[in-house]
């Protein structure tokens, strides 16, 4: 069938700079750049072209830039270009239109209408050059009260408090799973969660044995497909994390295509080479709160209580209730991913349409607990969003304990979030199961990037906090003093939390 | 005088910030002492303060009435004086009411106070199956949020009592006639007052029950403290940081039982490098208070004086942003914002120190070795 969808992008070559040294045509994974031979020179396949930058950056003539397409339908504000070109794939397909990464649709980022605070005069403000500012953050439950016996003059300690997981900075790295993304991926990942003090989530497909020995900083994550769990994987986690919903699909499960499952990863997954690893919508096994807190259970009684359990959850209308009832049902930590949260695959109608800002399911979530009184009995950890040091502080002044971050790291490590994780071509050998590509993606050198931007994302976090006059981390959770909102209506203002700008 | 509500805070802020000089004194045989050197003490430190209120909470002064709640009251005008009246005489047993005595002095636009000795009204008490003490602070708190300011107990501790205003320290003892009184502890605030216009209601000592404090600081802590509190079911009315110290300690010291030693390693923990290289016991002890209690840290410049029947403690924040200095001489411990203060009114003192940041120092009265740990306010939904 004709296609009739235009070109997204042009690729715009100069051929003056232009040596023909074909590095573009090796670099690219979709097969843009070709070599005409009978006229010497190179051209492009534009309409393949999924501007993911790479062939831009490995240039070394700097011959080439990617441009979008500007030949574009008549101007129609609600018939757009996205609009039109997504019914004539569809009607070309007869499918559901795929997509990766997360949400890409304007009016959704409120950490951009959310200003913080700062000192001056009536309390001075703190140089984390000069003077200690602490981030360390432990999530897991805690008591309501600490018991403590006197016993000859000295205090015991009576009371036990539940596992915990202890963050150097209150940032960790989010579920991604083996398969979605490379094995050089996790590996430095993990490699980044030792050096800074954190964890990294290794996702719902099972955990290559070479990361068993990073279990001190791993999150494994038991989904409703149950890819790779067994007791020596949830043992190896130094917490357990059940995925109930993603931000970026809420109400459906994982979806790794059979292309992308080889050997290796079919191994992991414990599934059949080159079947379609589709995780179901729900975990058959709960149907109900009830059914989650027989899992929690289950996977405390199968570690010997000895690790925090974490429920993740999408950010949807009633996500306040719904974390009461997880708050309640022996987890230790509620995870919470809002609407522009990433994925490796999802329908687009579902990534674009489907959940809530993190902004405000963080601040239900929060006041909910705190009038029901077992917001300390639970950790809240914000997922989906998180693109800068100033949204992790935005995000505790809230009322979150720590955030995950997958799409900040991805691009750390080279992602341009050109949405084409789906194809497993991924050109930075991120999102590839394929073994050359992967080799692009050079664990050491990613784990730096990772590294770097934590160790800077913390100095800016302490930099903050001692603008507010604030030396501990602790001081900024849920303290919505130190924020005021602009441009943001009063019912926005009001499930905030939150004063104005100005008052 | 304007209507307080109006006055008080119509910015809307949640907090008072102020600048401020702190004085404390505790005779710790429990022997009452006059006015003199408290009022030369602290206003010996008139530039810490701006004139904008002054305050003083004396312990001992009621010896004649020690068993009966000294109520002091601040009306706008006459029909909340009557309002009041009618609602305490429903409560309570008002066994001797007065207006407060006071002379011509230089304090600004004073309201109508009065004081009042009462007990509760026993088959009230124990028709609700509350502790009396609890039964003092609903009232209270119900009379002063209903009141909205045109009316406001400030004071409601037994042999104890707080006078404040706005108006330099000694100029606000010299309105209140504080040289009839005597006391084994007094508490002294000059109030620096940078966001809100003098309030009388809003100078220091804040004080509900037996419990005072006085504050010199900002908590930038006062968002997360105030919703911690809140969980445990406390209300913060009084659109002050200030108030979040009384219930801090209310929570650790009267309702969880941890020593007092220990409640300043909550409100103003050691670092975490510090607790790591601890002895394996006391690390996981503090380990366990910071994390369960974070919520209490008190972030931000403070040196604060809390009092309560028989006892005086000092805290200063952890890395000590506002000044507080200790001095002993005989039975007599002094806490003041300068050293000076302390020596103009003793000059050998037998020792003297700055505390460090996050120290705590208590002055307990011997009499008082079983002090009784009195209440706040922890009336749930009430």
């Amino acid at each position: 069938m004709k296609t009739y969808h235009l070109p997204e992008y042009i690729v715009k070559r100069n051929v003056k700079r232009c040596n023909k040294c074909k590095l573009c045509i090796e670099q690219c994974t979709y097969g843009v750049h070709y070599y005409d031979e009978k006229e010497d020179c190179l051209l492009s396949r534009d309409e393949d072209c999924v501007n993911c930058q790479r062939c831009v950056v490995f240039c070394p003539k700097h011959a080439i830039i990617i441009k979008k397409n500007p030949l574009s339908y008549r101007k129609n504000y609600h018939w757009t270009n996205e609009a039109i070109t997504t019914v004539k794939k569809q009607a070309e397909t007869g499918s559901a239109i795929l997509t990766g990464m997360g949400c890409d649709k304007p009016n959704l980022t409120y950490w951009d209408k959310l200003l913080l605070n700062a000192s001056q005069v009536t309390n001075p403000s703190i140089d984390p050059l000069r003077e200690p500012i602490e981030i360390r953050t432990y999530l897991g439950k805690k008591s309501k009260q600490v018991e403590l016996a006197l016993n000859g003059g000295e205090v015991v300690l009576e009371t036990r408090l539940a596992p915990q997981l202890c963050l150097e900075t209150p940032i960790m790295f989010a579920a991604m799973s083996y398969g979605a993304v490379s094995l050089n991926v996790h590996e430095a990942l993990a490699r980044a969660a030792v050096e800074c003090g954190t964890y990294f989530n290794c996702g719902e497909g099972g955990l290559h044995p070479s990361l068993y020995r990073y279990e001190g900083h791993l999150i494994v994550q038991v989904a409703s497909g149950r890819f790779g769990v067994h007791p020596e994987y949830l043992n190896a986690g130094a917490a357990i994390e059940i995925k109930i919903g993603q931000g970026a699909k809420p109400g459906i499960g994982g979806h790794l295509p059979g292309e992308k499952v080889g050997e290796e990863i079919a191994k992991m997954r414990m599934i059949p080479v080159g079947t379609d690893a589709l995780s179901p919508a729900p975990h058959h096994d709960i149907y109900s709160i009830e059914d989650l807190k027989q899992l929690v259970y289950a996977l405390k009684e199968a570690t010997g209580y000895a690790k925090p359990v974490a429920v993740k959850i999408a950010a949807v209308h009633n996500v306040a209730a719904i974390a009461s009832g997880i708050a309640r049902s022996g987890a230790d930590i509620i995870v919470i991913d809002g609407v522009r949260g990433a994925t490796g695959a999802a329908p687009k109608v579902i990534r674009d349409n489907i959940g809530i800002p993190i902004e405000f399911a963080l601040a239900v979530v929060d006041e909910r607990l705190r009038n029901e009184g077992v917001r300390n009995e639970v950790s809240i950890v914000a997922s989906g969003s998180i693109r800068s040091s100033a949204d992790v502080v935005k995000a505790i002044a809230l009322g979150a304990d720590a955030v995950y971050i997958g799409t900040a790291a991805l691009v750390a490590m080279g992602c341009t979030l050109c949405q084409r994780c789906y194809t497993g071509k991924c050109p930075w050998g991120i999102a590839t199961a394929d073994h050359e590509i992967s080799k692009r993606l050079n664990p050491e050198d990613a784990s730096r990037r990772l590294i770097n931007l934590l160790n800077a994302w913390s100095i800016e976090i302490k930099e903050m906090l001692g603008g507010m006059g604030i030396n501990s981390i602790e001081s900024l959770r849920g303290n919505r003093e130190q924020l005021r909102g602009i441009g943001l209506s009063e019912s926005e203002l009001k499930i905030l939390n939150i004063k104005p700008a100005g008052e | 005088m304007r209507l307080l509500s109006q006055v008080n805070n119509p910015y809307g802020d949640d907090k008072n910030i102020d600048g401020c000089a702190l004085f404390g004194m505790i005779n710790v045989e429990g022997t009452r002492f006059p006015f003199k050197d408290p009022i030369r003490a602290i206003s010996n430190m008139r530039e810490r303060g701006n004139g904008l209120g002054g305050g003083f909470a004396i312990y001992g002064i009621y010896p004649d009435h020690r068993e009966l709640y000294a109520f002091h009251v601040m009306y706008l005008n006459r029909q909340a004086k009557r309002r009041v009246e009618k609602s305490l005489k429903e409560k309570f047993r008002v066994v001797l009411s007065e207006e407060l005595p006071t002379k011509e002095a230089k304090v600004w636009n004073p309201p109508l106070i009065w004081r009042y000795f009462i007990e509760p009204n026993r088959s009230k008490v124990n028709e609700e199956k509350i502790a009396e003490d609890d039964y003092v602070v609903k009232n209270v708190m119900h009379i002063n949020v209903s009141e909205n300011g045109r009316a406001l107990i400030f004071s409601s501790g037994k042999n104890m009592g707080v006078f404040k205003g706005v108006g330099y320290p000694e100029d606000i003892a010299e309105y209140f006639c504080l040289e009839e009184y005597e006391g084994y502890m007094w508490v002294c605030h000059s109030r620096y007052p940078t966001n809100t216009p003098g309030w009388w209601g809003g100078a220091h000592p804040f004080s509900l029950l037996d419990w005072a404090v006085a504050h010199n600081g900002e908590l930038s802590s006062y968002g997360t403290n105030r919703r911690f509190l809140e969980t445990y079911g406390y209300k913060c009315t009084m659109q002050t940081d200030t108030e979040v110290f009384t219930y801090a300690f209310d929570l650790l010291v009267r309702r969880h039982k941890i020593p007092l030693e220990l409640v300043s390693k909550i409100l103003t923990p050691p670092f975490w490098d510090e607790i790591d290289c601890m002895p394996q016991k006391q690390k996981q002890l503090l380990t366990a208070l910071r994390q369960t209690y974070s919520g209490l840290l008190m972030n931000g410049p403070f040196s604060v004086i809390v009092a309560q029947q028989g006892q005086m403690i000092g805290l200063t924040d952890r890395i000590k942003l506002r000044p507080l200095t200790a001095g002993v001489k005989g039975d007599f411990l002094y806490l003041s914002s300068e050293e000076a203060a302390i020596r103009v009114v003793q000059p050998t003192l037998d020792k003297v120190w700055n505390l460090t940041g996050g120290e705590m120092v208590v002055g307990t009265v011997k009499a008082h070795a079983f002090v009784r740990l009195q209440l706040v306010t922890t009336l749930l939904g009430n």
